[in-house]
């Protein structure tokens, strides 16, 4: 029987030749991340079992990303217990405040994830290095340790959906309507336990950007992972980063698929989940009009460079309404920079809406753009569960960073094409 | 191992962020961390849970954040089990690595209500609903998850085998 493509990475850094559905593997790993809310906890499970060491110091990552620049004292100790193990050990790639980012789009920028390499990370988001050709699966704190600890995991080799793209995106449609869409028809726990395997002239149509939104929310359809062929665009990416030997895996013509779903994309729509599931989407045009009091536009879904340039291109020479608190956050410092070059900030502070260091912040109800009772924010986040942004009887209504810019200019949800 | 308790009945895609909100997640003490288990979808769970209760809910129970602070603090709450239709993988895994026991059963999570008395007998996985008179079978584990279950936890079963150092 054939192997899909993460059948096949998985295979390989399980030292066998074939792998079935449903079996279960341990793994050698390649990468091991975690950040400022999972890292603690990992440190502490691996020194409470009587670890000495890592595994290797050069394939751990962590990030502190959350709640940093730190909100309050408790955050700062848990940072300091991260910096401090980091220390001990001499983890290399230890990410604090001036080098860090928002980890699912800073691991890909510096170059530790690479096509066919296999990675896991105590963050539900690691889904997102699936854009590279990669596997890589979110885990729990105690999966972190035992990863610190030996370089493997265990897992069970998931079957697949294939998704079949045709077209290409309409003006305003990007990754994430692509996404949304996708959420909307399987459901929550439409893809649970499996791989959303992307491919079709569609998917190498689309950028690198929009490939890591629409991997980074599989998990959205309780995906174990989700990715995509490696291409051109792929190879184009890592070019510079990515130094060390690649593997470059493709499913099996014969591989086999609990489901072929076929998408064209040319027929998308801007698409809107509203709350409180990533499910309950529907198109612009159906709930376009409903009064906003926040934007926020960022986070390890949306904060890359193209969506500040989309964002940019709707806002410039505009202003944002004043009832609309506008929050922009590039996800990392490589994001930001770029921004100030190509004059983004610019277009952003003089549209009124205000640029913030890289942090997720806002996403989990972190800092940096809490709602208070009854508000309701459009947000290019990944999840619009009940209190998931403040107050419980907030709402949040996930969109692409264009209806998010277009609707903080008119202070309703708006159609970026009617701006 | 058999634990006997009443149980709360909860719905489909019980997240994360209802059952430890992220704004607590710079608490590093499991027991301080738990007085805010399941505040978000039941504000009165943490005053009446007692040891042993259950937790039943239909399916993908513990959807979104990988955050294992959420079966840490139904753990800390004293809670025997929790059985759903079905878990989020990330959930799932992280339960059976940290000796949170759970039970996947399709049958048991639309029959029990809330309040029921209900009886698990871990060996078997037979649940006994004692409050209706009534049995669920619940799928068994495979021997590997069964070995990472019996040791007390993932860590402790790489320590036995001598993995890392």
């Amino acid at each position: 029987m054939g192997m899909t493509m993460t059948q096949k990475i998985l295979a390989a850094h399980a030292g066998l030749k074939t792998v079935v559905p449903g079996q279960l593997i341990e793994a050698n790993i390649d990468l091991a991340l975690a950040n400022d809310i999972t890292g603690p906890v990992a440190i502490r499970e691996l020194e409470k079992a009587g670890f000495t060491k890592v595994w290797d110091n050069t394939k751990i990552a962590l990030v502190m990303d959350h709640f940093t620049p730190n909100k309050d004292i408790k955050s700062a100790e848990q940072c300091l217990e991260c910096r401090q193990f980091s220390a001990k050990h001499n983890i290399v790639n230890f990410f604090d405040v001036g080098q860090m980012g928002i980890e699912h789009a800073l691991l890909p920028e510096k170059g530790l994830t690479a096509p066919g390499e296999l990675i896991i990370g105590a963050d539900s988001h690691t889904c997102t290095y699936g854009a590279l050709g990669a596997f890589s699966t979110g885990v729990g704190s105690t999966d972190m340790a035992a990863g610190m600890a030996t370089g493997k995991a265990w897992f069970r080799v998931p079957s697949a959906i294939k998704f079949n793209l045709t077209g290409t995106l309409p003006e305003y449609v990007s990754g994430k309507d692509v996404i949304l869409y996708i959420i909307g028809k399987i459901g929550v726990d439409g893809a649970l336990y499996k791989s959303m395997e992307f491919c079709g002239e569609g998917a190498n149509a689309l950028t690198m950007d929009d490939r890591f939104t629409i991997c980074n929310m599989a998990i959205e359809a309780g995906a174990k992972n989700g990715i995509f062929p490696v291409d051109e665009k792929t190879m184009g990416y890592i070019t510079g980063r990515v130094t060390r030997p690649v593997t470059v895996y493709e499913a099996d013509e014969d591989a086999v698929y609990d489901e072929v779903i076929n998408i064209d994309l040319s027929a998308l729509r801007p698409t809107i989940a509203c709350p409180h599931l990533p499910e309950n989407t529907k198109p612009i045009d159906e709930v376009k009009g409903l009064e906003i009091q926040q934007s926020v536009i960022g986070s390890c879904t949306n904060g890359r460079i193209d969506d500040m340039r989309i964002a940019a291109a709707i806002l410039k020479g505009k202003k944002v309404c004043k009832t609309v608190r506008t929050i922009i956050i590039p996800a990392t410092q490589e994001i930001y920079l770029q921004c100030i070059r190509e004059g983004l900030l610019e277009i952003f502070v003089e549209a009124g809406a205000i640029v913030s260091t890289p942090t997720c912040g806002p996403c989990l109800g972190g800092h940096m753009g809490i709602l208070a009772q009854g508000e309701r924010a459009i947000s290019t986040t990944n999840r619009n569960f009940v209190g998931r942004m403040g107050h419980i009887t907030s709402e949040i209504y996930l969109a692409s960073p264009a209806v998010a810019a277009a609707s903080a200019i008119t202070g309703v949800i708006t159609d970026p094409a009617e701006v | 191992m058999i634990v006997k308790g009443k149980t709360f009945k909860y719905g489909d895609n019980v997240d994360t962020d209802v059952i430890i909100p992220a704004r607590y997640l710079n608490i590093a003490e499991p027991e301080e961390l738990a007085k805010h288990c399941m505040e978000d979808i039941d504000t009165d769970f943490v005053q009446k849970v007692n040891l042993g209760d259950i937790i039943v809910a239909n399916k993908n129970f513990g959807c979104g954040s990988s955050r294992e602070h959420a079966p840490l603090v139904i753990k800390v709450c004293g809670v025997g089990c929790v059985i759903a239709s079905s878990f989020a993988r990330i959930f799932y895994r992280n339960a059976i690595n940290i000796g949170m026991p759970i039970l996947e059963c399709d049958e048991a999570a639309k029959k029990i209500e809330a309040d029921d008395e209900v009886q698990i007998d871990f060996e078997t996985g037979v649940i006994t609903n004692v409050t209706k008179n009534e049995t669920y079978q619940a799928l068994p584990f495979p021997a590997f998850i069964q070995g990472i279950i019996s040791s007390g936890g993932l860590l402790k079963s790489l320590k036995e085998r001598g993995a890392g150092c």
